[in-house]
């Protein structure tokens, strides 16, 4: 190439003289950030118990009462009275020691799957089941209870609970958001918004994650590449923590650690449980078409309940009359739920219209005097038709 | 006072006057979203907020539409009144799921104990020049979404009115800001600002008897101008600004067309699937009897928004309209 005469640029050029480029190096020291990679056990562990008796007693009660409201609530499935039940069969100890860790003005955010984690927050189990019934959407005011509504898209829950833990903070009040979230849940977008919100602002949230092997069909490794998924917080510029999630008082432990960082200031954390599904995804799920007997044998042995129940027996800090006594209490709520549930509910369909706006539009004024008309004409109908009336 | 000459006030100041009037009056009101901190947007519709208020009050978020929206939903779950810019109309498209899935359903979902009051605001629209992805005019799904209001200023005066009724409902607003009109300039009072009535009223801007332009945002003026150049040919158009697309005002709409027999449908977005065919639907369903015509649209074209050096020929101008005009006068063919 030839060149006429030197440019401006080439003069520019001839003088610069390379500096080294800036400093750089981690913005956060990730070693304290990683999760142990052995997941924290306590039950079976030699002199790893150290837990409070009555908090231990309350904790077998309510796993007790909760593999009791699983089953009742498939049985519902059966029976026609709940459209569909996401079953927690094996991984009660989550949903039991995430409701017990939060103190009353906390929020819990559940999916569709954490129905038991908000009935051990003491919702009503008809309200928790509503959803699923197929009777409205919500069963609950979310303030009253401080449960969010139960959330059917993966992962979208999670940003929803990192913006109220920090509204509060904003506001001064002390709150801990605890979101809830499965295997597949962290494949998702707004998985990693979240984590990264929550550390960006330091929200004081905890994210759960119960990994139960399955999302649907599609089993971990076909999930992610990562060496864990509590591995995804080094990341995000928060811990990670891996527990055992059968393990009651090892995920009572671990969460309550987490929500007192986040409390004081500390910032989220990211907890995964390694659990297991021990039913199929749903009553449409066939389990036997992605995975075998002994495996599901292998979990059944490693039951959250029985390994409670194992430790406690033989601390002498459960006997005969406990077991009977959380037994019989699950018996009086299940036959209560069953009662109230073989019961129709009464819907209203002019709340159709209800609760689209503060206040209707014209638009929804002008459908629902339709309905009230199709309606008024339906009854008209059915008067004539009842025997003794005028008939036609 | 009436003499005190008042300065031309641009949309974009009246936005920013109208977000930072929001701030000031309720501590509940959070203005949030990518660069509005610092930079004050990316369009300075919030210049000045973070330093007159903080920035909790007015927060540079990370870069992510639907980590932003879905905080939003917490903040508002805990009673706060959340104003989320979107900084384009396309990239509001990755919030879209905690719109359609969350917040326009919220309220419905737990049947009215939570609603949430969350005003999203989206610039929107072309004729500015901007490369892909920063001239959709998105307003058809929004309005195809049960539960949102969908409103759009035109003018300075409204771009305050309706921004502040919009921060002040207890329901979701979905805020489209015709980009292309934040230079327009009005003799708009920054001290003495208008209130509007409560959203969901169009307004005549133009009487007229020949026909109605029915039109919102960014094609307002253009309509005000066909309307102008139409008298050359003895044509008295009438103009209304529907301002509000959900909810629908159908009285004035209706009102319009029955006076003139007459209406045309303006606005950028697609004409397939667009706004303009439900407007459309209606008034042929109220005013049948009425029309001396088919009701007309004049829309952008039925393709990915173009490239700026061809958007000219995409976006509807004065002379398409005056032609759809035209063909307004038809006489029934026999």
């Amino acid at each position: 190439m030839k060149r006429n005469s030197p440019t401006v640029l080439d003069e520019q050029r001839g003088a610069y003289r390379p500096t080294p480029p800036p400093a750089w190096k981690p913005r956060t020291d990730p070693g304290p950030l990683l999760p142990d990679p052995e997941p924290y056990r306590v039950l079976g562990t030699e002199g790893a118990l150290k837990a409070d008796p009555a908090l231990l007693r309350r904790l077998y009660a309510q796993l007790v009462r909760g593999r009791r409201y699983n089953a009742q609530a498939t049985a519902l499935t059966k029976q026609g009275r709940l459209a569909v039940y996401p079953s927690t069969t094996g991984q009660e100890a989550c949903e039991i020691a995430a409701a017990d860790v939060l103190r009353e003005q906390d929020w819990l955010f559940p999916s569709y799957r954490d129905t038991l984690a908000a009935v051990a927050r003491g919702l009503d189990p008809v309200q928790a089941l509503t959803l699923l019934r197929g009777d409205w959407h919500t069963g609950y005011d979310p303030r009253e209870h401080r449960i969010a509504p139960l959330c059917t898209p993966l992962a979208t829950q999670l940003p929803h609970a990192v913006g109220l833990a920090h509204a509060a903070r904003l506001r001064g009040d002390d709150v801990v958001a605890l979101a809830l979230v499965g295997d597949g849940g962290t494949s998702e977008g707004d998985f990693h918004e979240a984590l990264n919100f929550a550390a960006v602002w330091q929200a004081p949230v905890v994210f759960l994650v119960q990994n139960n092997g399955f999302a649907i069909s599609v089993p971990l490794d076909k999930q992610t590449a990562a060496p864990s998924l509590a591995h995804k917080a080094v990341g995000y510029g928060m811990p990670g923590r891996l527990v055992d999630g059968n393990d009651v008082v090892a995920v009572h432990e671990v969460l309550t650690e987490a929500i007192q960082r986040a409390r004081t200031g500390g910032g989220p954390t990211l907890v995964e449980a390694i659990t297991y599904r021990i039913d199929a995804h749903t009553n449409a799920d066939d389990a036997t078409r992605y995975r075998e007997d002994k495996e599901v044998e292998v979990w059944r042995g490693h039951d959250p309940i029985a390994l409670l129940e194992r430790e406690l027996t033989e601390r002498g800090l459960l006997d005969d009359d406990g077991k009977q006594a959380a037994k019989d209490e699950a018996e009086t709520m299940a036959a209560d739920l069953r009662a109230r549930m073989n019961a129709d509910p009464v819907l209203d369909p002019m709340d159709l219209f209800s609760h689209v706006f503060a206040e209707q539009t014209s638009q929804l004024r002008e459908q629902a005097a339709q309905l009230r008309a199709e309606l008024d004409a339906e009854a008209e109908n059915d008067t004539h038709n009842e025997p003794g009336g005028t008939g036609r | 006072m009436t003499t005190a000459a008042v300065k031309p006030a641009t949309m974009a100041q009246a936005l920013g006057r109208a977000l930072r009037d929001a701030l000031a009056e309720d501590p509940t009101v959070h203005v949030m979203g990518e660069d509005v901190g610092t930079l004050g947007g990316v369009f300075r519709i919030t210049d000045g907020l973070a330093k007159e208020f903080g920035e909790d009050r007015c927060t540079d978020t990370p870069l992510a539409e639907a980590g932003i929206l879905g905080a939003a939903v917490g903040m508002a779950m805990y009673g706060l009144r959340p104003v989320v810019e979107m900084q384009f109309d396309a990239f509001a498209y990755p919030a879209f799921e905690q719109l359609v899935s969350h917040v326009s359903r919220w309220r419905n979902r737990t049947r009215g104990a939570m609603p949430l009051p969350i005003t999203i605001r989206v610039p929107y629209g072309g004729g500015i020049g901007g490369v892909e992805h920063h001239s959709d005019s998105s307003e058809a799904y929004y309005i195809a979404t049960p539960g949102l209001h969908v409103v759009t200023p035109a003018t300075v005066d409204d771009a305050y009115g309706l921004l502040r009724a919009s921060i002040a409902s207890d329901d979701p607003v979905v805020f489209m800001e015709p980009k292309r009109l934040y230079w327009s300039k009005s003799q708009w009072n920054p001290q003495t600002p208008t209130a509007v009535e409560p959203l969901g009223r169009a307004v005549v801007r133009r009487p007229g008897r020949s026909a109605t332009l029915l039109t919102y945002g960014p094609s307002l003026p253009v309509c005000l101008e066909a309307a102008e150049a139409a008298t050359a040919e003895g044509w008295d158009l009438e103009v209304v600004d529907l301002r509000s697309l959900v909810p629908f005002d159908d009285e004035t709409v209706c009102a319009s067309v029955r006076r003139t027999g007459r209406a045309l449908v303006v606005h950028e977005a697609t004409g397939f699937g667009g706004p303009g065919g439900e407007i459309a639907a209606r008034v042929t369903e109220r005013c049948f009897h009425h029309l001396e015509a088919p009701v007309l649209r004049v829309t952008g074209f039925d393709i990915p928004y173009p490239p700026p050096m061809l958007e000219r020929h995409h976006l509807p101008g004065v002379d398409r309209i005056l032609d759809a005009v035209a063909r307004l006068q038809w006489e029934a063919e026999s």
